[in-house]
């Protein structure tokens, strides 16, 4: 096995007295899918958050590949490369699919926008990530549907030159041919050569588009396990803990 | 939106190789594609200031009927210095209306930096350089703005309360200055001239070229860098659409303003000195709100602060100088407005911002901020001048104007509401 993108070892993280995260190891690969799952409470969104340098993590060790890195900022987070596609996603309605894609790093020629070269690389990610369902780049985000704006928000990420790709329930709250829309995405984004996380707690969208599957239970890593080694009754009862896995981890 | 069509064959632009026709751009089509796309983008709420045109049009041709002095040179003349200084306050107050954020201060704060500004040139007063007075009333408005800025933006306190208080902390402040009961006439020639001066005839239209002429600039440099990218252009004949209707419309009112409107032996024609200045600051504006990154960060926070700020956007900054470039342009405002009475009293600027919010409106401005652009608040602000000048010209009573200017807000709001809903927004009846 390569080295991986990014190799989480140890992580510990308390709030006060409450353990969220008790020594988790996690890691993720280039073009490889990692589903992370777990119930409620099971310190998901914290793992995500330390990876996002938004919540740093008390202890452990991050290694990016294979360098041991350092995560206290977002800033420091996207300079790696990690980009969190955020549920509650993060697109302004009035302004248009390119605008979106590149706030906050528009391409300037003499101080002003190259909208030119912004449509055309805008196009071209969506594209290579065979995007089909949006007629225009110039459409308003607020016209889109779901399924279209999370793939504006992931496409986005892309643009970034991201190398590690966090999605936060990329398929929650939408329909079945969104969903499917999205997991499509998903794998093409693998494909380009990204790490993609993806946490999710439909375990059929898991199963879909997964290489690997992680699952947290109160704060631990129970089970990291090939999706092609597993199945649906035995990764339920690791995130209800009924199960204990007993294999070599992933 | 209709972007079906295979760009290659009916854009002038070469689309590079591989373009797909899958994702569109908006500009393909012929000139009936974008017509049509456009018309549906209309239907669908996305109306801009076209309801504003409308009601400007249809009020022109009311008064027109109405009263056989409105449509005359003379007339047209004084409506645009009536309008100026509405027009300068609403475009203003955009900078902050499309952050959804409001300064109920910009009125009062044109006041008092027209107090300053006559006090310290005034020979009764402290005889300064009128250029430094006017400094002076500029770095006001600076200050002013810092000020609100900082609170709004680094304290977070609402916009309302902060320039509510101004609103009422700033009549003193005029009172203060000025005197009560005073009034300080305007005695500078250069700023009498703004309202009261015409350029010859012959620089209006040179006027007029230069706007052809940098107009068709933009047009093409931006069809350039397009070219360049590769991504499919508009067809050209909507430059030339463009450039002329530019050329008709400026030509009418250029046209009109050249002939001697005088009543008495002294002939007056020409362009007013204030219109050159108001265009001037209405096209920064639009090129900075549409083409650099200060202006699409206001877009981005009225549309959605936190994305912005996930996307790297320097809010607190980008609201902090929206508020400085409101209270500036306030100023001028205000200097326009000294311009055009002749004097300054201690009640300048109360009663204006509230007009200059409607005008904002009326124009489609939208008060939730991330809708909306400089040049729909000035349409709006015409829009108003022209209920007051037309129902001052029929002698109705004061009051009536006031119930008419409502009365045209409430119904620009309601078109604007219902469009919202057209528009996929939702219409909560509670």
């Amino acid at each position: 096995m390569d080295v991986p993108i990014i190799e989480l070892t140890n992580i510990v993280k308390s709030f006060g007295p409450v353990d969220v995260l008790k020594g988790v190891n996690l890691k993720a690969y280039a073009g490889k899918v990692t589903a992370l799952v777990g119930d409620n409470g099971a310190g998901k969104s914290t793992l995500i958050k330390g990876l996002a340098g938004v919540q740093p993590y008390d202890r452990g060790e991050i290694r990016f590949e294979g360098e041991l890195v350092n995560i206290h900022t977002p800033r420091e987070a996207a300079r790696l490369g990690i980009e969190v596609v955020y549920q509650d996603l993060a697109l302004c309605d009035n302004l248009d699919i390119v605008q979106n894609m590149f706030l906050g790093r528009e391409e300037l020629d003499f101080g002003t926008f190259d909208e030119g070269l912004m449509e055309k690389e805008a196009s071209d990610t969506l594209r290579r990530l065979s995007v089909r369902t949006v007629k225009s780049v110039r459409q308003k985000v607020s016209s889109l549907s779901g399924g279209q704006r999370q793939t504006v928000a992931i496409a986005r990420s892309v643009l970034k030159k991201a190398r590690v790709v966090v999605l936060d329930e990329p398929t929650a709250a939408l329909g079945v041919a969104q969903t499917e829309q999205v997991l499509n995405l998903v794998r093409s984004l693998a494909q380009q050569g990204v790490a993609v996380i993806m946490i999710s707690h439909n375990l059929q969208d898991v199963f879909a588009v997964a290489d690997y599957i992680s699952v947290l239970y109160l704060g631990q890593m129970v089970a990291s396990v090939n999706a092609a080694d597993t199945n649906n009754d035995d990764v339920v009862g690791y995130i209800t803990g009924s199960k204990t896995y007993a294999g070599v981890p992933a | 939106m209709t972007t079906t069509e295979t760009p290659a064959s009916t854009s002038d632009a070469a689309p590079s190789p591989g373009m797909s026709d899958l994702i569109g751009s908006g500009q393909e089509g012929t000139v009936v594609d974008q017509i049509r796309s456009w018309l549906q983008r209309v239907r669908q709420g996305d109306m801009g200031a076209l309801p504003a045109v409308a009601g400007f049009v249809v009020l022109s041709i009311l008064f027109s009927l109405l009263s056989q002095f409105f449509f005359t040179p003379l007339n047209f003349a004084n409506l645009l210095t009536q309008a100026a200084t509405l027009v300068m306050l609403a475009m203003a107050l955009v900078f902050v209306i499309l952050l959804g954020e409001i300064d109920l201060s910009a009125g009062v704060t044109s006041g008092v930096a027209a107090a300053l500004f006559v006090v310290l040139s005034n020979p009764s007063g402290f005889n300064l350089n009128w250029i430094l007075a006017l400094g002076v009333s500029l770095l006001f408005g600076v200050a002013t703005g810092t000020f609100i800025g900082f609170f709004v933006s680094r304290i977070g306190v609402p916009s309302f309360v902060v320039t509510l208080g101004l609103f009422l902390g700033f009549q003193g402040l005029t009172l203060t200055i000025i005197g009560a009961g005073g009034l300080y006439r305007v005695q500078t020639p250069e700023i009498k001239a703004i309202m009261n001066s015409n350029m010859p005839v012959w620089a209006g239209w040179v006027m007029l070229a230069i706007i052809i002429g940098v107009s068709a600039a933009t047009s093409f440099w931006d069809r350039y860098r397009r070219t360049r990218a590769g991504v499919p252009n508009r067809n050209i004949t909507f430059v030339w659409i463009k450039l002329g209707v530019i050329l008709v419309l400026g030509g009418t009112v250029i046209g009109v303003l050249s002939i001697n409107r005088s009543q008495s032996i002294i002939p007056i024609s020409g362009v007013p000195i204030v219109v050159p200045i108001t265009l001037f600051i209405l096209w920064v504006g639009t090129f900075v709100l549409d083409r650099t990154r200060f202006g699409r960060y206001i877009y981005a926070i009225g549309g959605n602060a936190e994305a912005a700020r996930r996307a790297g956007v320097k809010v607190v900054m980008i609201r902090w100088t929206a508020f400085i470039v409101c209270s500036s342009l306030a100023v001028v405002a205000g200097i326009f407005s000294a311009s055009k009475v002749g004097s300054v009293d201690a009640a300048a600027g109360r009663d204006i911002v509230l007009s200059g919010v409607a005008a904002a409106v009326v124009g489609g401005v939208s008060l939730f901020g991330g809708r909306g652009r400089l040049l729909h608040a000035a349409i709006g602000a015409l829009v108003i001048a022209v209920i007051t000048n037309g129902l001052g010209l029929l002698n109705l009573p004061a009051g009536v104007n006031f119930l008419v200017t409502g009365g045209v807000l409430i119904l620009a709001a309601t078109v604007d509401a219902l469009s919202r809903v057209r528009a996929g927004g939702t219409l909560i009846r509670a």
